[in-house]
């Protein structure tokens, strides 16, 4: 066991912070992070000149094979690259799907044809991905969608409605998976295609979250036409090819959580008051803290472990859930209680108070996150389930055709 | 960076763990806590001819000569089989108080002898019910005698060598005392985990020896020490709890199907996982920490004592409420972990000690 470099290691990481030295600005400590989801057309400009300056300098997508552009890394350099290039100001991340869930399905599943077509424009941040999994009627359900591509000559014709996509407008690419066939059961009908989000047939509405943020969109196709070649593995395989992107996006939604911002409450509160002294020096806030901080550190040593096993060559199973599942719930509480903190003030979200306010878009942003990707309770059957081989629930649906899936009360006569 | 243990410390694990399923099964707990013995005698012995009491005694001692990972990976296991023996305050104080602070002449007249078992160490900082600070006990050593009561010492009815806090000069510092020596009067206490001793021990003129730089702030070093080992310890029992509890919930059923089927249950039996993980991820830092004596374990060290802590008091609590009505049962094993987890938690600074240190020693960190 070794928590420090090795000296490969290290002149990785001397390279690196090198490069964003010359390239970046230094993050300051109260910057928040989690917010930015309200991207417009110049921030996603800012977005793609930074992916594209790292690309050629080699420092975009780094695991990813050379010959699509990235480095060949190992998850170990790449995981120095993120605590490098998370001590640097860059601009808000909108590659986060495409690189992070989208590109990696596709390494996975696609043929050599479709990565070649695809991923080093991914790297080059030259197009923009999203992703259409979540329907109106299938969110933790999601093997439930309805959405259907009926295939037409070379091509499938997609009708129906995808929701909660972030960046659809600003997208040239989509994953889509959709329903090919209602007559077998849920999960074997599924299909998994790349969709070009310029087609016909394809309206784009955003919907205003509770922050005020427009990072999510509801997507109509109406008889969208897809050509066969844009199919991702066959026909009827489609969720096997979801969970892969799942399981990425759950990696990188807990790994993106921010946990280390919590250590930032020490500092907070020792610039707040309790009865005419510093927070900090109340017994009942330290050892809230302190708990905080426990959990935060204990993520943060987890992904490390989980580092470990993915150089080892071992493949990170459901335990990725649980980084989502513990870190979602704890920066939540720990924004409620930095508001708490600052009292009356709390309700202040503005300029005058920036490290308040960065909990406060915190505590506005957390509740999304708790449900993005996997709600804590799908989170938790996952654990209980894949984990520690708890029997599944029971499930009214098993073993029906699709169509024959109850989907509301029974009429009444 | 590699975070995780090596091969061959796995297989010294497995070798300890297969060791402890053979000769220290519940059943050998149960003794314990039912029985007038104070401690597991024979599986001391046993434990001591695998080497563990001296993991990181050096050879020239009598120990194996093991490094801190490998002493880790034995208290995981210790705590696995709730083994009834005076591990802890034997071998992560008591030895590593002599292994730092010892003179020549303490070193050779007590490291073999703990190593191989045939000596108990125990350490007595507590002297009344409340939080203990090194800084506001009573003991006093004047002219190398010591006075004082202490309470409770754990194993302090059996043991032969004892590490006492006191304060001579107003200086609170560390002694070490021949516990078959005069001035010494001991008496077992009724204890709420009656398969760990308690005891306690009043001094009266005692014959002790000062260890050398055993300050207030070495006491604190020392203690962060035991408490990242003692994490293991706690994690061991947490996931041999968690253990339990699966088999059991997985294997009864009511209205027509397992209980383990119902999210009420599965979905607490995840966040009890993940309580364990965390701890397990933060034990494993401080383990790093403790074996390379780094800067970072005094914060570790926290971290890893607070986070198994909890995560072993309330794999336990959950343990007996899923079990039901059985799981109040005498019979039934959940009481015996119940009861060492809130011991252990007792012992070396409750986690309100613990919480109010991470938060000074990050303030203390980012200042320097």
């Amino acid at each position: 066991m070794d928590f420090n470099d090795t000296p490969a290691e290290a002149a990785f990481r001397a390279e690196a912070r090198a490069w964003l030295e010359k390239n970046a600005k230094p993050r300051s400590s109260m910057t928040p992070t989690i917010s930015g989801e309200d991207l417009t057309a110049e921030v996603v400009k800012q977005s793609q000149a930074w992916q594209k300056k790292k690309a050629e300098a080699g420092w975009a997508c780094i695991t990813w094979p050379k010959e699509y552009g990235g480095r060949g890394a190992t998850p170990i350099q790449n995981a120095i690259w993120g605590q490098e290039q998370a001590n640097f100001e860059t601009p808000p991340d909108i590659f986060s799907i495409g690189i992070g869930m989208c590109g990696p399905t596709i390494l996975t599943h696609g043929t050599p044809d479709q990565k070649k077509r695809w991923i080093p424009k991914l790297v080059t941040g030259e197009e923009v991905w999203c992703q259409l999994f979540s329907e109106p009627s299938a969110g933790s359900d999601l093997a439930g969608l309805r959405t259907s591509a009926v295939k037409q000559g070379n091509e499938w014709v997609v009708n129906g409605q995808k929701i909660w996509t972030s960046g659809a407008q600003w997208c040239q690419w989509g994953i889509l998976v959709v329903r090919t066939d209602p007559t077998v059961a849920k999960h074997a009908g599924l299909t998994f295609f790349v969709v070009d989000m310029r087609s016909p047939g394809i309206e784009i509405r955003p919907i205003t979250q509770i922050n005020r943020g427009q990072g999510f969109n509801e997507v109509f196709f109406t008889d969208v036409r897809i050509p066969d070649d844009q199919r991702i593995d066959a026909v009827g395989n489609g969720w096997a090819v979801s969970i892969t992107t799942l399981m990425n996006e759950r990696m990188s939604i807990g790994s993106g959580m921010g946990v280390g911002a919590i250590e930032d409450l020490v500092g907070f509160a020792s610039q707040l008051e309790i009865e005419g002294r510093p927070a900090l020096e109340d017994r009942q806030v330290r050892e809230r803290i302190a708990e905080y901080i426990v959990k935060a550190r204990g993520l943060k040593y987890t992904s490390l472990r989980t580092l470990s096993a993915l150089s080892q060559g071992k493949t990170p199973g459901p335990e990725a859930s649980m980084s989502k599942l513990v870190g979602g719930i704890l920066q939540q509480h720990a924004a409620s209680f930095a508001m708490e903190l600052a009292g009356a003030s709390s309700a202040l979200l503005d300029e005058t108070a920036p490290a308040a306010a960065a909990w406060q878009e915190r505590y506005l942003s957390l509740p999304g996150l708790r449900i993005a990707g996997g709600t804590d309770e799908i989170l938790r059957n996952i654990i209980a389930e894949r984990v520690l081989g708890l029997p599944p629930d029971a499930r009214a649906d098993k073993g029906l055709a699709f169509k024959d899936v109850p989907t509301g009360p029974p009429k009444r006569g | 960076m590699n975070f995780d243990f090596s091969d061959d410390q796995k297989l010294l694990q497995q070798t300890a763990r297969d060791y402890l399923a053979a000769n220290s099964p519940l059943s050998t707990c149960r003794e314990i806590l039912e029985g007038s013995q104070p401690y597991a005698a024979s599986l001391w012995k046993g434990a001591a001819e695998m080497g563990w009491q001296g993991a990181v005694v050096p050879e020239s001692f009598g120990g194996a000569g093991f490094g801190y990972l490998e002493l880790a990976m034995i208290a995981y296991e210790v705590g696995r089989a709730l083994a009834p023996i005076p591990f802890g305050p034997s071998v992560f104080v008591a030895t590593e108080a002599l292994l730092r602070h010892g003179s020549a002449a303490q070193q050779s007249a007590w490291l073999p002898k703990l190593a191989n078992g045939s000596a108990i160490g125990t350490f007595a900082l507590a002297e009344k019910p409340g939080q203990n600070a090194a800084e506001a006990i009573a003991a006093t050593v004047k002219d190398g005698k010591l006075s004082g009561t202490k309470l409770p010492v754990a194993d302090g009815d059996v043991a032969n060598v004892a590490i006492v806090a006191a304060k001579e000069g107003g200086k609170t510092g560390l002694y070490l005392v021949d516990l078959a020596g005069a001035g010494i009067e001991r008496k077992p206490l009724e204890s709420f985990d009656p398969s760990r001793s308690q005891a306690t021990i009043r001094f009266e003129g005692a014959r002790c020896e000062p260890l050398a730089g055993a300050d207030a702030t070495a006491i604190a070093r020392l203690l962060d020490r035991a408490a990242v080992l003692t994490a293991f310890e706690q994690i061991g029992g947490a996931d041999r709890a968690l253990e339990i509890t699966r088999e059991f919930i997985v294997g009864r059923y009511a209205f027509g199907k397992p209980i383990a089927a119902n999210q009420a249950i599965k979905h607490r039996m995840a966040d009890l996982w993940c309580e364990i993980e965390i701890a397990r991820s933060n034990a494993y830092y401080a383990a790093w920490a403790l074996a390379n004596e780094d800067a970072e374990l005094p914060v570790a060290a926290c971290l890893a004592r607070i986070a198994a802590s909890e995560a072993f008091e309330k794999t336990t609590i959950e343990m007996i409420e899923f079990h039901g009505g059985v799981g109040y049962t005498w019979e039934y094993d959940c009481h015996l972990f119940y009861r060492r987890a809130k011991q252990l938690a007792g012992l070396l600074g409750t986690p309100k000690y613990w919480k109010n240190q991470l938060i000074d020693r990050l303030r203390s960190a980012k200042a320097a």
